[in-house]
């Protein structure tokens, strides 16, 4: 297929992706705040938000104050902001269309009446709550169908490989970035004051990445950082782990590799980060510091990204 | 001007035997039902993302042609004649490209005057003495016809650049099955769906000499922000081509090949829908990042099929047009069995003499222009614009036609106030391949939305409409 092609493919789902990421980050940080003050910590929580969008310079350049207001706007509707949900959908939806060809009717209708109705019944800042969670709803909904359609109706040929790489690696990358801004809260249990705070801030990292009942299954224990952060670095059966991105996107690499009859750095990239997890476990996280294992993470994972690009994409 | 032709009601008598059934069952219809069918079609095309982009128009970047639900219909007859007239019309075209750059014969007749080639914007010296696999130029022709009584068709124009509409004539069709399936039960109707396959059958046959057997096509667009890019995505998707852009190709040895996941992979006939002036700005204009470097070079060396050929844009000169009747004479020694509009070129004195004194009356266009930009229409302008026009056409008499304002014929056509007639007119699309030519019986119908406007551009405004031929 063209380079540009796959280039696109990966885009759009790293987009359709992101977008339903951002509207989890913006779900999950209401929650929070919504408690009251003794549970709900510092109030810095929209600042949090910022940060696991990685967009917290870009909003302080426009914006003096870090308010419910503010962060949300700036998150899901902000034409200056490139990755706000919106701009997500918009992107998405440019990049559908230029590849039209390479898409099964029922994603570019997905992708193409999400644009239509984000123009005709979101383009302003949603005026309240209620709307603002239908509209968080929306986008949730946009990315199910999406998936759900690129996964029932696409052809299993590099088209849907090169499709799946972009929701693997762009949700690692969120994955990670959340562990990132929390890791303070996931020191080991001994060296931190537990209490009704924290387990509010830990259910609202197990809620934006969609895992909170997943804990509960595997678990069947109260929130603890520790396994908080095995279910979401280890552990493989839940989908938006690093392991299980990682098994996906070593997974998806071999069948291009298979079909172009070709392995290359790609292959071997993603083959050694998987290994570097699989043979991983808390403790060592811990000793190492999960800061310094997550930054390292996270630089492996945008490498992917590069090495792919320049092997297939460009 | 006199009450124009209906397709329906001719001149007011009878219904005419093809839209018999046609007019049987609108008079069953109740009228809501048809504007329920009207918005459902709109939400269909909005859906599907049948758009049009409009250029300077920041607010409706991409915009839906309305769509009226009314069919155009063609009888057997009227159709078998107009398809024999449009294959001796592109025989012609494809003949006259040939001869005008190579051994020029009929400028050696004097039939055409000199200067109206060689001193041509659209004349393009690079392609003299360039062969074309199988002398075909005009691959694709799009010749747009109106009709003015029962009898007479006359083409308005041909299109032999890079010709647009047929994504609209096969959506027309799908959306109108998908809406009133009982109506297609009750007609006999020519299918049109075959269209993408000819096309490929004819892009495939015209590939160089030494392709291997199974020829690579593509099809280039000049990307996602150009007006007929829903038709570029459409048609390479109808055709199982890749659609590319010039970024995607690139030229090596005088080889074109397409960057894809795999590699260099080698094209062998390109289906362009990037004017000339774009497609290779080593050649052409330099400052355009539409094209591919080296395309020309690739072309001349035989390595490639572009279509349609490159300097096509001087058969589908407007003052070239008024030469046509003397053109298919000339290559074919036939009677034109489409008919030319009446047309005055303004670069005669005698002409423009007789155009100056009935601005009022007439049509004034441009040579080179599309689309409806930039004409006069007599009978509906201010003062002040035929004015303009005539200052316009004394300084610059080189670069305009005018031409008689027909009555079109007409079209019962949805519109606020219940079904009227409307304005339309006609363009089928004409396949030329290495020994065939092809047209699938129908065409694009464009009509006037406006009462009484004559203006069926997509960028003026205008609607399209089914086209049907009726089977024996």
């Amino acid at each position: 297929m063209l380079s540009r092609t796959a280039e696109n493919l990966f885009w759009l789902s790293r987009y359709v992706e992101r977008a339903e990421y951002l509207a989890r980050t913006i779900e999950a940080t209401l929650r929070v705040t919504a408690l009251p003050n003794t549970y709900s910590g510092q109030g810095n929580e929209w600042d949090s938000a910022l940060l696991t969008a990685g967009v917290s310079a870009s909003f302080y350049a426009q914006y003096d104050e870090a308010n419910e207001t503010n962060v949300v706007e700036f998150l899901s509707m902000s034409a200056s902001n490139p990755s706000s949900i919106r701009n997500c959908i918009e992107a998405a939806r440019l990049n559908a269309r230029s590849v039209r060809t390479a898409l099964t009717g029922v994603m570019w209708d997905t992708i193409n009446s999400a644009w239509i109705e984000l123009q005709e019944n979101w383009s302003k800042s949603a005026k309240s709550r209620e709307q603002l969670t239908q509209f968080l709803r929306f986008v949730q909904e946009t990315s199910l169908r999406f998936d759900g359609s690129a996964y029932r109706t696409m052809l299993r040929n590099d088209a849907y490989w090169f499709s799946r790489l972009g929701v693997h690696l762009e949700r690692a990358d969120n994955t990670a970035r959340i562990l990132d801004v929390k890791y303070h809260l996931l020191l080991p249990e001994e060296e931190h004051v537990g209490g009704p705070l924290d387990y509010y801030q830990w259910s609202s990292i197990l809620r934006s990445v969609s895992a909170l009942t997943a804990y509960h299954w595997v678990y069947r224990e109260t929130l603890k950082p520790w396994l908080i952060a095995d279910l979401l670095i280890l552990n493989d059966s839940l989908p938006r782990s690093l392991a299980s991105c990682y098994g996906n996107l070593v997974r998806n690499l071999d069948q291009i590799g298979v079909a172009y009859g070709r392995q290359g750095p790609a292959q071997r990239h993603a083959r050694a980060v998987r290994n570097r997890l699989e043979h991983s476990n808390m403790e060592d996280i811990f000793q190492r510091g999960v800061h310094e294992f997550i930054q390292e993470f996270i630089a492996d994972n945008s490498r992917l990204g590069e090495i792919v690009a320049k092997q297939y994409l460009i | 001007m006199a009450v124009a032709f209906d397709e329906m009601n001719g001149l007011g008598g009878d219904v005419r035997a093809a839209y018999q059934e046609l007019s049987r069952w609108l008079g069953e219809t109740p009228p809501e039902a048809l504007t329920n069918r009207r918005q459902e079609a709109e939400l269909l095309f909005r859906r599907i993302g049948i758009t049009f982009a409009v250029y300077g128009d920041a607010e409706a970047q991409e915009r839906l042609i309305p769509f009226d639900v009314i069919p155009r219909i063609l009888s057997a007859q009227e159709w078998a004649r107009m398809e024999l007239g449009l294959k001796q019309r592109v025989r012609a075209l494809n003949m006259f490209l040939r001869d005008i750059y190579h051994g020029r014969d009929i400028l050696r007749a004097g039939l055409i005057p000199d200067d109206l080639i060689f001193q041509n914007p659209v004349f393009r010296p690079e392609m003299n003495g360039q062969a074309v696999p199988h002398d075909v130029y005009v691959h694709i022709a799009g010749i747009d016809i109106v009709r003015v009584d029962d009898e007479h068709f006359y083409v308005l124009e041909d299109n032999a650049r890079t010709p647009s509409g047929v994504s609209y004539m096969l959506e027309n069709r799908e959306i109108m099955m998908r809406l009133f399936p009982d109506l297609f039960a009750r007609h006999r109707i020519a299918p049109v769906e075959r269209y993408p396959d000819e096309l490929l059958t004819a892009l495939r046959s015209v590939a160089p000499a030494h392709s291997s057997s199974e020829p690579t096509v593509a099809l280039m667009t000049p990307g996602v922000f150009n007006s007929a890019y829903y038709e570029h995505s459409f048609l390479a998707d109808k055709l199982g081509i890749e659609l590319v852009e010039g970024r995607d190709l690139v030229v090596k040895n005088d080889e074109v090949f397409m960057r894809t996941t795999e590699g260099l992979k080698r094209v062998d006939v390109i289906y362009r829908r990037v004017d000339d002036d774009f497609i290779d700005p080593l050649t052409f204009r330099p400052d355009s990042v539409l094209g591919v470097p080296g395309l020309m070079s690739a072309y001349r060396a035989g390595n490639v099929t572009l279509a349609n050929a490159v300097g096509t844009g001087i058969a589908d000169d407007k003052a070239v047009y008024s030469y046509m009747p003397d053109i298919v004479k000339f290559y074919l020694g036939e009677e034109p069995i489409l008919k030319n509009v009446p047309t005055w070129r303004c670069r005669e004195p005698s002409d423009l003499a007789y155009v100056l004194d009935h601005l009022s009356e007439l049509v004034v266009k441009e040579v080179h222009g599309s689309g409806g930009y930039g004409m006069l229409i007599g009978p509906t302008a201010t003062k002040a614009t035929i004015e303009a026009f005539r200052e316009k056409l004394k300084r610059e008499p080189d670069g305009f036609i005018a031409q008689p304002t027909l009555a079109l014929s007409t079209c019962p056509t949805c519109t606020e106030s219940g079904l009227a007639p409307r304005h339309v007119d006609l363009r089928p699309f004409v396949l030329t391949g290495r020994d065939r030519i092809t047209v699938v019986p129908g065409g694009l119908t464009r009509v006037a939305l406006q009462d009484g406007s004559l203006v069926v551009n997509s960028s003026q405004g205008g609607g399209t409409k089914d086209t049907w031929v009726l089977d024996e």
